[in-house]
């Protein structure tokens, strides 16, 4: 399907969704309590089928975060990101899609290291790279600790 | 020599211990024989243990100078050949790894990550800013990565190093009268 | 620590490195053990973090290519190709000619020559020692021809956006031919050493099956998805730089072993050397470099460019607010999918198969780590 047809399918299933057509991507925004819903329906419904998770990550907007998620169907051979923004800065919490695609098992694990962020119900939830009783959450933009030399 | 006509000697004397001819003849066969058989650990974090690699290959050949046996495990190797950046949850496994091979042991720290950091200096969080925080290096080899014959330049080096010790004390620790003489400076 | 040797199901856990011969790097692996056979497996990362994505955003659109060098080094070239290709796309230029085909050989000289070390580490880490050997004749002379020209023989640099770095040694086509001519004839001395081995072909037939769905629901990419059957080249899917006027073949096979993956790769080398050899005698003549600015400012918005690196998709990702470092930088590296499938892949088989099954993912775990 292409962009149009893709933008007419999407709202069938939410009609709440907003769109951002400037980049490469299709950019879908949804809300992040709606998310889980949404990313099962596009799993699973035919038309969408989006069976391939390429890019899970986070940014961090200095007074929210966003989540993204860049999606690929193998067999319709389309693509679309789906972003989520998380308002709440203390304590963020989003769904975890590792139920739907066994790749976000460790792409949730890296974000929640690196950015600090709630994945409800996610199988093993436990920092990634840093070590277990490290003190905050490094790739945020108001991180800073004593190893780090500014130029 | 009169009275008038001896000149200072420009520099420090530090008396060694068991020192004296009866052993040296020792120590240099003792020297030869640990120079020319240090057998490395498998230590490669990243893109330097490549270069290790290719020094040990048939091009650049290490086995040459008495490098062949490469052990996997600390317990067997008298050579820790740091290459690749450390961070800092592999710094306490680094440790680990450095005291469990006995004495005599020696590190050569590849790369410019090991001396200071390197390219990861300014505004990374997590990388430990020189191995010498760690554990005392005897080689420094600079480069990213440094070519195998600057690796091989810098085992060289250790082994002139090592000819130069002296067996009756333990290497890096100094002898009762020498801590005495420390302690006044 | 925290988890006892032996755990109250009788099972015990056993720490395979981060310092080991066999993990391609430093890789932690926490395996529960009934006798000899993997009940289950956990991977323990960053002990090689370093923090590559937050350094980026202080540094400049050039200079923040050279750390990709040293994520996967074995692709040096093509992690830099994709960081270039992503900041040209946000320019919205494109390399010149000559520079796109001189990218396409220096991507597959790269693709060759990290296939070599694998095969040689392959052959390592299954107990065999001569591979080893025979490997690094090849690659120290592709390291020759990547020395001569872009001076350097890992982490090379010489990828930058709107080009190449420098313009092509003299001695480069002749080079360049006559290690295609050993390639092609050293091809057949390693099916000789490895692959028709009765020794490897059992400890790699039927070890390690990962099935179609679950390597597309794990995200793998590169030769460990291939070998399931999931077609997935993104020199095929996605063309970038010129590779849609090449012909080569996209190597697929459906049985999803370690002997698959192995022969996926063996494949890809000859499919490789079939590249160069159709671009080596027409490069383009004129500007390798195109014209940019002095500081690079890329316009608000974000950026993904894919390629296709020796062991998978490598995804740049770059979100800019207009400044003239990056806001956000994401590398999606193929090895951190791929690893995520070994929890898969190495359930209920034995302790010694598990090594087989590394060999063949063909892990590097700063490419993972970052």
């Amino acid at each position: 399907m292409n962009k149009e047809e893709l933008k007419i399918a999407i709202t069938e299933i939410l009609p709440e969704i907003t769109f951002d057509e400037t980049g490469e991507f299709l950019n879908v925004f949804v809300p992040a309590t709606s998310l889980l819903p949404f990313m099962n329906s596009i799993r699973s419904n035919n038309n969408f089928e989006m069976d391939y998770l390429f890019c899970l990550t986070c940014i961090d907007w200095k007074d929210h975060f966003m989540m993204v998620y860049h999606l690929h169907s193998k067999k319709h051979r389309h693509e679309f990101v789906v972003k989520a923004k998380l308002e709440n800065r203390e304590n963020p919490e989003i769904e975890s899609l590792s139920g739907i695609w066994k790749t976000a098992d460790f792409h949730e694990r890296e974000v929640f290291d690196l950015f600090g962020i709630n994945f409800l119900h996610h199988p093993d939830l436990r920092r990634i790279f840093m070590d277990d009783n490290w003190k905050g959450f490094p790739l945020r933009k108001d991180y800073m600790d004593e190893n780090m030399i500014e130029i | 020599m009169s009275e008038e006509n001896k000149i200072e000697f420009p520099g420090e004397v530090h008396p060694t211990d068991g020192g004296g001819i009866l052993v040296t003849k020792l120590d240099d066969v003792i020297n030869w024989a640990r120079a020319n058989s240090l057998w490395p650990l498998v230590f490669g974090t990243s893109c330097c243990a490549i270069e290790m690699m290719s020094a040990a290959d048939a091009k650049y050949d290490w086995s040459r100078f008495g490098f062949e046996v490469a052990r996997a495990t600390p317990r067997q190797a008298d050579l820790i050949i740091v290459a690749g950046t450390i961070v800092i949850k592999m710094a306490p496994v680094l440790k680990r790894l450095y005291d469990q091979m006995p004495e005599p042991k020696y590190v050569i720290a590849m790369g410019a990550c090991t001396i200071s950091g390197g390219p990861f200096f300014y505004n990374t969080y997590s990388v430990v800013k020189g191995v010498d925080h760690v554990i005392p290096v005897d080689v420094y080899i600079p480069g990213c990565p440094p070519r195998p014959e600057a690796l091989l330049h810098a085992m060289i080096t250790l082994q002139e190093k090592i000819k130069t010790e002296h067996t009756s004390f333990s290497k890096g620790v100094p002898s009762e009268k020498n801590q005495k003489l420390l302690k006044d400076e | 620590m925290g988890q006892d040797v032996l755990t109250e199901d009788g099972l015990f856990m056993v720490n395979i490195g981060p310092q080991h011969p066999s993990t391609h790097g430093v890789l932690h692996l926490k395996v529960w053990l009934d006798g000899e056979t993997i009940v289950k497996i956990q991977p323990h990362l960053g002990y090689i973090h370093r923090s590559i994505e937050k350094m980026s955003e202080n540094l400049s659109y050039r200079n923040f290519i050279f750390a990709t060098s040293r994520m996967d080094y074995l692709s040096a070239h093509i992690n830099n190709e994709a960081c270039a290709l992503t900041v040209e796309k946000g320019l919205g230029i494109q390399a010149t000619p000559r520079a796109k085909v001189i990218r396409i050989i220096m991507a597959e000289l790269t693709r060759l020559a990290s296939h070599q070390l694998w095969w040689g580490c392959t052959g390592l880490d299954l107990g065999a020692v001569t591979p080893f050997f025979y490997a690094f004749r090849d690659r120290e002379a592709i390291n020759g021809i990547m020395e001569e020209t872009c001076g350097a023989r890992l982490t090379m640099n010489y990828m930058v956006p709107g080009g190449v770095m420098y313009d092509l040694h003299p001695n480069f086509q002749k080079h360049t031919k006559d290690v295609m001519a050993s390639i092609k004839k050293n091809l057949a001395d390693y099916d000789n050493l490895l692959t028709g081995n009765v020794i490897f072909e059992m400890r790699t037939k039927g070890v390690g099956v990962l099935s179609k769905e679950d390597a597309i629901s794990f995200g793998c990419t590169g030769p460990t998805a291939r070998a399931s059957g999931v077609s997935c080249d993104i020199r095929k899917l996605f063309p970038y730089s010129g590779y849609e006027n090449v012909q080569f073949d996209e190597i697929l096979a459906t049985g999803g072993d370690c002997y698959d993956r192995y022969m996926c790769r063996m494949a890809e080398m000859r499919q490789s050397v079939n590249i160069i050899e159709q671009l080596i005698d027409t490069i383009p003549e004129g500007d390798f470099q195109e014209k940019t600015k002095a500081v690079i400012k890329l316009p608000k918005g974000e950026f993904y460019q894919r390629v296709e690196t020796a062991r998978g998709e490598l995804g740049v990702y770059i979100v800019s607010d207009g400044a003239a470092s990056p806001y956000r930088v994401k590398y999606r590296s193929p090895g951190f999918s791929n690893l995520s499938a070994l929890s898969q892949m190495a359930q209920g088989v034995k302790i010694g198969d598990l090594v087989a099954i590394m060999a063949t993912i063909d892990l590097v775990i700063p490419d993972i780590d970052r």
